[in-house]
């Protein structure tokens, strides 16, 4: 940073020199070529008519005029209409062109030269005098060099002034980094809580970030603790009543009531198998609420995807959910997988514990997308539907084996989306179990 | 001492303007060592019997360098040396001339190198030009009249007195007032010139020599030896150092510096661009600004203290610096060469003393 600043300075140092530079000398031209004009026109004033010709009286005033340079040497001539000489040096010569100031040589020494013209007319005389004046440049280069000398001088003062106050201000600026990082290095490591620390309006953006990082990554860590809580309180008891059926089958010697354990023990191992994948599904997807962006998708293609993904395998013979979809593309912010799934959990509820035909519907309403799906059966009971959707259902009789945790992913799939998972009594009978989402206007996005 | 060879000497007491022919040498004098390793040639409007002193006692300090010394009249001078810048030969390693305003055209003409020394920095801004023209001595203008004609009650002290005791019809100054022949003399043109600049008391001035009768003639020694003979019973705007050195042979010779003010003349000395031994001219130059100089030119009557009456032998009842107007090197004095307000300056004091003629 001390090195920008530097180099910051040092430009605008070599730019404020120039800018001097051009500046003092047009000021000292300006200020000599007055003189010389001053001088120039009392010279041309001293002109008049005599009665042998033109006459010049040379005043004494325009020559100290000049010594206001006071180590310039002077060059002047008088010319009288016809281009004669009247008075002064022969080689300075009126310049081709007409200007009025120009430049030349002085025995080696460049000048600057006004040159003034008075028209004479006096009976038996009509014409314009000219009246040339010239100086060598010391007192200008000199005025010059002064005024860049003292304005260096002033824009030194003023650069080390302000390279002081940004210093300053650079540090109080950095002041309240300064306490967040106090603030960060005396947390222990699980606290992920958002920080409390007075920040001006410049750092705040950066304190909001910084705590939504840290809640998003609190969430995450609850995820991972709710999934080991759950597989341990979800996964003990079938673990345990497997064990026990095979202690059973340890001891027991009749081939028939052997087979019936295994039997048994297979069931069991399915059910824990979708325990399993039920546990891992609800991580995952809680996880990508928090990790994936939104997207704009269709709640349509998330129907069929859904149906196209339930594994016909679990639920057998019976038949394939229906569709009931509206003819217009229904638009939402969403996550497609966590999506599909959802919905699958929400249909393999249905199949399994409902009673055909189930049916996937999508339909927009003032603003609110929904996507749900019906069955004939009873459905949940009533009584229950508030705490469907939390994780632990399994007092209100809510097992595994049933809707319990597919509830839950359900649930927290919806609220990820901004929405909520709601039951209703189908018409005219029947249970439907819906994710209710914010509309996405069309077009917008 | 070392030896000091009289080259030669041409006798010009008068000198006279115009120089129409060849370039006169009034006077020539080889200073110091003829072996000596270096040698420089140094050209001057100044007496070699006022300048001889300081002359020997640079060589006598300066062992190693010769001093080859011109005596030459100013216009000659200035023409000489203008001739030689154009044609850029080699004139002199030093040019010294009480006409300051020819050395000031010189220098403003590119004909001068400049040079640079503690001694030069130490000169006030008005006795140094560019660092080119130097102001070597202080010599006032001054009034002299013959105290056994003049009493000292009547003499003048001011302009304005000489013009009051001018001024009556029956003046017994009417005809016995000298001045310069401001045509003739260049140091009197110069003086003039610089008084028209200084006070409105040079018209009247004018009007009261015109009036009165007073005599413009030649020269220093001329008018100065009139007063002292009795022939002039006052003279205005002599050369002090002149006066000064007169004084001491004629007792009779009273010297005052007018109160009003008083002009302080310092001749210029300049090294010429093609000077062959500047090196030499710097040291020369540096010697006679140095106190040891000073204090010779100053036995001369050549660096006068004008506020010290007793060491000048000056009449100074009440001067002080503020009546000194010393004669500034500065390109202003180019005026005065102007050949048109020449012809001016010349026409008006012509009908001024239209009539009052030298007597010569």
């Amino acid at each position: 940073m001390a090195l920008g600043f530097a180099l910051i300075f040092a430009l605008g140092g070599v730019a404020v020199a120039i800018a001097a530079f051009t500046y003092a000398r047009s000021a000292a031209r300006q200020s000599f070529d007055r003189l010389l004009l001053g001088a120039a026109s009392q010279i041309a004033t001293s002109v008049s008519l005599q009665h042998d010709g033109v006459s010049v009286d040379l005043p004494v005033s325009a020559f100290e005029l000049l010594a206001l340079a006071p180590e310039d040497r002077v060059i002047y001539a008088v010319y009288g209409a016809e281009g004669n000489l009247i008075t002064g040096y022969r080689q300075l010569r009126p310049p081709v062109d007409g200007r009025q100031f120009f430049s030349g040589t002085f025995a080696g020494e460049p000048i600057r030269v006004v040159r003034l013209e008075r028209p004479l007319t006096e009976p038996g005389y009509i014409g314009n005098v000219q009246v040339l004046v010239g100086q060598t440049l010391q007192a200008r280069t000199e005025l010059a060099t002064q005024i860049t000398r003292d304005a260096l001088i002033v824009v030194a003062l003023v650069a080390a002034v302000m390279a002081a106050l940004a210093v300053l201000a650079v540090r109080s600026a950095l002041a309240p980094i300064n306490r967040i990082e106090t603030a960060f290095s005396r947390r222990t490591a699980q606290d992920l809580t958002p920080i409390d620390v007075a920040v001006p309006q410049e750092v705040s953006n950066l304190v909001d970030t910084l705590n939504r990082f840290m809640s998003r990554l609190n969430r995450q860590v609850e995820v991972m603790q709710n999934l080991i809580a759950d597989a341990s309180h979800q996964l003990r008891t079938p673990i345990a009543a497997l064990r026990a059926q095979a202690e059973l089958a340890a001891d027991e010697r009749d081939p028939e009531a052997l087979r019936r354990i295994a039997a048994r023990i297979r069931a069991r191992s399915v059910n824990l198998g979708n325990l399993t994948d039920q546990l891992l599904n609800h991580a995952l997807i809680i996880h990508r609420a928090d990790a994936v962006p939104l997207e704009r998708l269709d709640l349509r293609v998330v129907a069929i995807a859904a149906v196209e993904e339930i594994d016909h395998s679990i639920f057998g013979t019976r038949a394939q959910p229906g569709l009931d979809l509206p003819e217009d593309p229904v638009h939402c912010d969403g996550d497609r997988l966590s999506l599909v799934e959802a919905i699958k959990n929400l249909a393999g509820n249905a199949l399994r514990h409902g009673v055909e035909p189930v049916v996937i519907s999508v339909s927009s309403q003032a603003g609110r997308a929904r996507i749900g799906v019906r069955d004939a059966g009873s459905g949940i009971p009533e009584e229950i539907w508030s705490e469907a959707g939390t994780r632990y259902a399994r007092s209100s009789g809510v097992s595994a084996e049933k809707a319990g945790l597919g509830l839950a992913i359900v649930n927290a799939v919806a609220v990820a989306h901004r929405g909520v998972l709601e039951f209703r009594h189908a018409k005219p009978s029947g249970f439907e179990a819906a994710i209710v989402l914010p509309l996405t206007g069309r077009g917008s996005r | 001492m070392i030896g000091r060879a009289l080259a030669g000497m041409v006798l010009a007491l008068c000198l006279t303007g115009g120089a129409t022919a060849q370039p006169v040498i009034e006077a020539s004098e080889s200073f110091g060592d003829p072996q000596a390793a270096a040698v420089m040639l140094v050209r001057a409007t100044t007496d070699i019997d006022l300048f001889d002193e300081v002359l020997d006692g640079f060589v006598t300090a300066n062992p190693d360098i010769r001093i080859d010394y011109e005596q030459w009249g100013s216009n000659d001078l200035f023409k000489q040396s203008q001739q030689d810048c154009l044609s850029g030969r080699f004139s002199a390693d030093m040019v010294i001339s009480s006409a300051v305003d020819q050395q000031v055209k010189l220098v403003n003409d590119g004909c001068a190198r400049p040079y640079r020394s503690a001694q030069t920095a130490s000169l006030p801004d008005e006795f140094q030009w560019r660092s080119e023209l130097f102001g070597i001595t202080r010599e006032p203008a001054v009034m002299v009249y013959n105290r056994e004609l003049v009493p000292e009650a009547e003499a003048p002290r001011t302009r304005f007195d000489l013009v009051d005791l001018l001024r009556p019809e029956d003046s017994r100054f009417a005809g016995m007032v000298a001045t310069y022949d401001i045509e003739e003399s260049g140091l009197g043109y110069l003086f003039a010139f610089v008084d028209a600049q200084q006070a409105t008391s040079f018209g009247s001035l004018a009007e009261a020599f015109a009036q009165s009768g007073a005599v413009s003639t030649c020269c220093s020694t001329e008018i100065i030896d009139g007063v002292a003979s009795g022939r002039y019973l006052l003279a205005y705007n002599v050369l002090g150092s002149y006066a000064l050195a007169q004084a001491e042979r004629s007792p009779n010779l009273a010297i005052v510096v007018p109160q009003d003010y008083a002009l302080i003349l310092s001749r210029g000395a300049l090294i010429p661009r093609r000077a062959r031994n500047p090196a030499a001219a710097g040291r020369f130059l540096d010697y006679l600004l140095s106190p040891a100089g000073r204090a010779i030119m100053a036995r001369s009557h050549l660096y006068v203290d004008v506020t010290d009456g007793d060491a000048s032998g000056l009449d100074v009842p009440a001067a002080n610096d503020s009546i000194l107007r010393p004669i500034p090197l500065s390109p202003v004095l180019l005026v005065g060469l102007d050949k048109e307000k020449r012809a001016h300056f010349l026409s008006f004091w012509r009908d001024t003393f239209a009539g009052a003629t030298s007597s010569d």
